[in-house]
């Protein structure tokens, strides 16, 4: 039997607006017209201003550790809006907050989780989402079970499931690919390629030169776009979804993107990053193209920016507001949400506060006498 | 001697037993080049290069099943967990695999392995960043189980753990990581696994506990009357325990109270109590008391403070343990 290829593929980059702001017009066809790009971009400016202000929060005591999503907003936005909003269901990791955002999430409520409280993940009924995931790479397996229930109960609807680049290497991601493959679900897998899993960089992390060469494995449609490029990450996410909503399974997209804060507030990535590569990303940031794309389309100018900052700060003033107006929980939310029905042994400890028997049951002190012991 | 804090001893036992011992291999995620998120292991790759210093790909269960593999192949691997929270994946390498070669293979493999992770609350960090599991592994045979309070325990006990030819989980208190420094002999010396600490001696009560409620324990005990003589006793190895101290000072007090993080119900504090009824039975003055954490899902933060042992419950329950 001669020697034969029995499997070739190659992963496709797409790239519609430069870092220049250069747009490839061609590949641009029907993906963001020009008003929908400056709605997305002043977006884009709230939610840079959101995340710097809730780093100083971190900053100033006001808010405990926060991972900041910096430079990923194209990557969140354009995804996020080809998603229908209302429709679409999204499985977030924490650095797609204006993808939530988009989807009706209240902005506070991030605030609130990062503060500490639960209640910031009291998702509404009518906001379709997962609250951000801490542990990494757990939630694309949540996301592939709930595309296989509209599967099974034949909803046009889909997900998408945010994840690192990190988020590759734990078990869980294999295991949610081949499930979401071999079930054809409805879920597109957006993989935030940020370059950096904590202190890890990518070519440490993996020694595939794609992430998106990983959807191969699993018969799955893999492709990587810039991830700060709106249009290259609206389109494949669109396209995917798509597919997928007529059945035709989920997709893998590798976003190109660069984390260009610290991890969390917890971390000082001048330990281990270069400031050189720092510095050559901060020049491929989105709001950069973005705003040069408006700009020559007179779209955007100085004036408008102005404008549009001082609308964010604004907004972003009413949501510390509102975050930090909300009073501390009761100590009694510590037990009321463990079951629908609290069970008696736990009910005690909430009426109680206590876990010592005589802290509980003060009656049983006292009782001493007709036992007594000597030592 | 040189005054020390959890982090900087531990670091100092790595480095030393690394020289000491060729076989000993650091790994987990961002122990290397940013030497751990705690910084632990700073320093370390830098002095003994990316081959024995190994930030791994992020992947618990991957970090140890690979040790376990080092391990048989006599190394002595010392993986990093990066949060208590975080041994959820690895569970299965652990339990299903590291604790039980030893008997599987009635000798012929064994596995020669601590796990470092960082354990507990009290620190503002985000969900699954402040549990405390101790129990959930020593309810699994086949693993060693110790969570050192002081820099000068946490240095003797790491270095008998990785000499220990056993697999171990040394569970680091997060709130003690840099909460003070002690001395901290410069050179080698051991603290057996499976040896408790009288902290403080006294004659009224024994409060038993281990980790960062230490420090909540000795705090309640300034709150209470001076003529209350307490004798607190840190458990330091979790499993297997030091029963013996245990026994020999409740047969003395005849009351105690048992002091955890983690939940009431199948914690360490059961067990203990459990001990303490069969060996004390008539030496007991009262019930043994618990004070621990509540049956639910560790609170983030803005609620951290009401479910942990903190010292005002721990009076009470001294209180009315003497009182009784």
């Amino acid at each position: 039997m001669p020697k034969k290829t029995v499997y070739k593929a190659t992963i496709e980059h797409l790239q519609i607006l430069n870092e220049d702001g250069k747009l490839d017009a061609s590949l641009a066809k029907n993906t963001l017209t020009d008003e929908e790009v400056a709605f997305l971009f002043e977006q884009m400016v709230i939610w840079r201003h959101f995340d710097e202000v809730a780093f100083k929060l971190q900053r100033s005591g006001r808010m405990g550790t926060y991972p900041q999503n910096k430079g990923q907003e194209a990557a969140a936005l354009g995804s996020g809006f080809a998603a229908k909003k209302g429709t679409d269901f999204l499985v977030p990791c924490y650095r797609e907050n204006a993808a939530l955002f988009l989807h009706g999430l209240a902005p506070h409520m991030i605030l609130l989780h990062w503060m500490g409280d639960e209640r910031g993940n009291q998702i509404p009924d009518n906001v379709n989402c997962t609250p951000i995931s801490i542990p990494i790479g757990t939630q694309m397996l949540h996301a592939t079970g709930i595309a296989w229930a509209y599967k099974i109960r034949k909803e046009p609807r889909c997900v998408v499931t945010y994840f690192g680049d990190g988020a590759t290497s734990e078990g869980d991601f294999h295991e949610a690919m081949n499930f979401a493959s071999t079930l054809e679900v409805p879920c597109v897998f957006f993989c935030q390629n940020n370059q950096w899993a904590i202190s890890v960089p990518r070519e440490v992390q993996m020694a595939s030169e794609t992430v998106a060469q990983k959807a191969l494995a699993y018969g799955m449609p893999g492709m990587q776009v810039d991830g700060n490029d709106m249009f290259a990450v609206f389109k494949a996410t669109r396209d995917a979804l798509d597919r997928a909503r007529k059945g035709g399974g989920p997709t893998f997209i590798e976003a190109v993107t660069y984390r260009l804060a610290d991890h969390t507030t917890a971390d000082d990535a001048k330990r281990y990053r270069d400031v050189k590569e720092v510095e050559a990303w901060t020049k491929k940031d989105p709001i950069i193209r973005h705003r040069k794309f408006l700009e020559s389309k007179g779209l955007w100018s100085d004036k408008k920016h102005a404008e549009v900052e001082a609308k964010a700060k604004k907004i972003v003033d009413e949501i510390i507001k509102t975050a930090e107006g909300i009073e501390k929980p009761s100590p009694a939310d510590i037990f009321n949400y463990t079951f629908a029905e609290i069970p008696e042994q736990l009910r005690v400890q909430r009426d109680t506060m206590r876990t010592n028997s005589l802290g509980q049951d003060p009656s049983q002190t006292g009782l001493k006498t007709e036992h007594a012991h000597t030592r | 001697m040189p005054e020390l804090n959890l982090v900087q001893a531990i670091n100092q036992a790595l480095a030393q037993e690394m020289e000491r011992d060729e076989r000993v291999v650091v790994l987990g995620e961002d122990v290397g080049l940013n030497g751990g998120v705690f910084r632990v292991t700073e320093g370390l790759q830098a002095k003994f290069g990316r081959e024995r210093v190994v930030d791994t790909p992020l992947a618990e269960s991957g970090i140890i099943g690979a040790s376990i593999g080092l391990a048989m192949a006599d190394m002595r691997p010392v993986p990093e967990i990066q949060f208590e929270g975080f041994l959820g994946p690895a569970y299965d390498q652990l339990v299903n695999h590291a604790a039980r070669f030893r008997t599987r293979t009635r000798g012929a493999i064994t596995i020669p392995m601590t796990v470092r992770v960082p354990v507990g609350g009290g620190i503002h960090a985000p969900e699954l960043h402040s549990d405390s599991p101790e129990a959930i592994y020593s309810h699994s045979p086949g693993l060693k189980v110790l969570m050192p309070s002081t820099p000068y325990d946490a240095k003797g006990m790491l270095l008998a753990a990785i000499r220990d030819p056993d697999p171990c989980i040394f569970f680091e208190p997060k709130r003690v990581y840099r909460s003070f420094k002690e001395e901290v002999p410069e050179g080698d010396y051991e603290v057996p696994i499976g040896q408790a600490k009288v902290v403080s001696e006294g004659d009224d009560i024994t409060v038993v506990t281990w980790g960062a409620p230490v420090f909540q324990c000795l705090a309640a005990m300034d709150e209470l009357p001076d003529d209350v003589s307490v004798e607190l006793i840190d458990l330091r190895t979790i499993y297997p325990m030091d029963t013996d101290t245990i026994i020999e000072s409740v047969r003395k007090t005849g009351r105690c109270v048992v002091v955890h993080e983690a939940p009431r119900t199948a914690g360490m504090g059961a067990e203990i109590a459990t001990v303490i009824q069969e060996a004390c039975f008539l030496h007991l003055e009262a019930p043994v008391q618990r004070v621990t954490g509540f049956d639910t899902v560790m609170p983030y933060y803005k609620l951290e403070l009401d479910y942990l042992p903190e010292s005002p419950r721990i009076v009470q329950a001294v209180r009315e343990c003497l009182a009784y």
